[in-house]
């Protein structure tokens, strides 16, 4: 469990299929009826094709680091422990660019282009979090 | 190519800037008004058109240039609009005002930015945030990005920043040097909020950092003023009280995707545009007020202009040649990294001052063309404005 303090994400009707899966250990993004692109975060229409099919679809949790900062204001008490803590945008193997943290890597060794797959972290009894891991 | 209005701004007013607190953003704007009106020698009967950029304390602001105009007892406009495309505002204000004169549904029109986003330090015995109750203290950490600490717009663009170092090799000394030359002309700037603080390259790489790899001085001040323009017919602005400042190009550009991707600014279009009306090259402006919310957005800027190749904006810059006396001069007042933070209006403000002639200790000798951007969002939006004297 990580400090309870940090802000923990609504479950929303947007949001529920994705966090739903990760509760489950297993990476759930959209992906487009029509088209097939998948999408995230959570999205109405397709911006490729405007069709408004959707479902969600597993994907490998495989990506690469596309970029990084490392933090080092407190924006929320939550992260006053963990300051300078890095966020990176990780860019799946399908497509999408997602917003998340890196475990077992110290910030300083976080490099663009660097290979990751996704790992699962339970941050309340209702909540898991998507995060990633060198792979 | 073949709309080229001849249109001029005729006034300019601008408030005290940086920790004004003695009124709010609706009193800023008017005030601002007054004096772009004083400065142009008119009366509020005079102008038939009113268009405002919100600034955050206007919450939404939707019906602001409505709310304005109340506050201003303006009558009989025939031209009202609030605009908002982030940092691209200022210049797409100017080019809406010039567009309407230009098709004879305005004559005389204020463009207007304000805001009061700084609050006055309160005294010290009162309680600060730690004990309030933290939910609605931090209301606005909803949402997944919260969850893994990624807060506001600095931690977005410095990710974008971070790509352009790793593709191009640029460098926080080339950051730097974008920092270090803004200062030295804010401190020859009597408006700027660091008027008196020079800052060395040794202070930048000693300043705090924010969201690596942007420091403290990375990024652009926050400030409480207003900021407003007077736009009119070049015909009419001859009758003003001060020398018509001539737009001879503008142009637009708002790229989409995803920027991250492509590290380049709706300059590219916007500055082509603007280039082609105004019939010039990038060898034939003299002064460049760019929108400056961070260090970086000027060396992308530069690249996307066609200053120089693109990847290459840290070395083009390395050299000073934007410092005072350099070569080309950039952000001539300090920008809003240095000198106050009036969204794209200040560069629109310091490109005026320059082609008037009236920059004082900081005045570029032989100033008649100067290139204006605004750019918003994470170089999502862009605007461009060629001004000149002649």
């Amino acid at each position: 469990m990580t400090d309870p303090q940090k802000p923990i994400p609504a479950i929303t009707p947007q949001l529920a299929p994705f966090l739903e899966g990760a509760k489950r250990q297993e990476l759930i993004i959209q992906k487009c009826g029509e088209c097939g692109t998948y999408r995230f975060p959570p999205r109405d229409l397709c911006s490729a094709c405007l069709s408004n099919k959707s479902a969600w679809a597993k994907v490998s949790g495989k990506g690469i680091v596309f970029s990084f900062t490392i933090m080092h204001q407190v924006y929320h008490p939550g992260f006053a422990a963990e300051v300078p803590y890095a966020v990176v945008l990780v860019q799946l193997d399908e497509g999408p660019r997602i917003t998340s943290n890196l475990v077992g890597v110290s910030p300083r060794n976080i490099r663009i282009g660097m290979p990751v797959t996704a790992v699962f972290e339970e941050v309340s009894d209702e909540v898991t979090l998507p995060k990633f891991a060198p792979t | 190519m073949s709309f080229t209005p001849n249109i001029a701004v005729a006034g300019l007013g601008i408030t005290n800037q940086g920790k004004v607190y003695d009124r709010n953003q609706v009193g800023l704007a008017v005030e601002a008004v007054r004096l772009a009106l004083e400065d142009a020698g008119l009366e509020r009967s005079d102008l038939d058109g009113l268009l405002l950029n919100p600034g955050l304390s206007w919450n939404d602001g939707g019906m602001g240039a409505f709310q304005l105009q109340q506050a201003l007892n303006l009558r009989d406009l025939r031209l009202s609009a609030t605009m908002n495309a982030g940092g691209a505002t200022a210049c797409a204000m100017i080019q809406h005002a010039a567009e309407a004169i230009g098709a004879g549904l305005a004559h005389t029109v204020a463009c207007v930015f304000s805001d009061a986003p700084l609050k006055p330090p309160k005294p010290k015995d009162a309680k600060d945030g730690k004990g309030s109750g933290s939910a609605s203290a931090y209301a606005f950490a909803g949402g997944l990005d919260a969850a893994y600490g990624m807060f506001g717009i600095n931690a977005r663009y410095a990710m974008v920043a971070q790509r352009h170092m790793h593709l191009y090799g640029t460098t926080n000394e080339h950051l730097g040097t974008v920092a270090v030359t803004q200062r030295q002309w804010a401190n020859r700037n009597p408006r700027a909020q660091f008027q008196d603080a020079p800052l060395t390259m040794e202070e930048y790489h000693r300043s705090r950092w924010v969201a690596e790899p942007f420091h403290l001085f990375d990024c652009c001040l926050v400030s409480n003023g207003g900021l407003a323009v007077i736009v009119t017919s070049a015909e009419r602005a001859r009758n003003m009280s001060q020398p018509p400042v001539r737009i001879l190009g503008m142009g637009q550009g708002h790229p989409g995707g995803d920027p991250m991707e492509t590290l380049t600014s709706g300059a590219v279009l916007a500055g082509t545009q603007a280039f082609r009306m105004a019939g010039l090259e990038t060898k034939d402006i003299d002064v460049v007020e760019l929108y400056d919310c961070y260090t970086f957005t000027v060396l992308v800027c530069l690249e996307d202009y066609g200053f120089c190749k693109k990847g290459e904006g840290g070395p083009f810059i390395a050299d000073g040649k934007t410092a005072p006396g350099g070569a080309l001069p950039v952000n001539t007042g300090g920008g809003q990294l240095s000198s106050f933070y009036m969204w794209g209006m200040t560069p629109v403000s310091e490109a005026i001052i320059q082609l008037r002639g009236e920059g004082g200790e900081r005045q570029v000798d032989d100033a008649h063309v100067a290139l204006v951007s605004g750019n918003g969002g994470i170089l999502s939006t862009h605007s461009t404005l060629i001004l000149g004297n002649q």
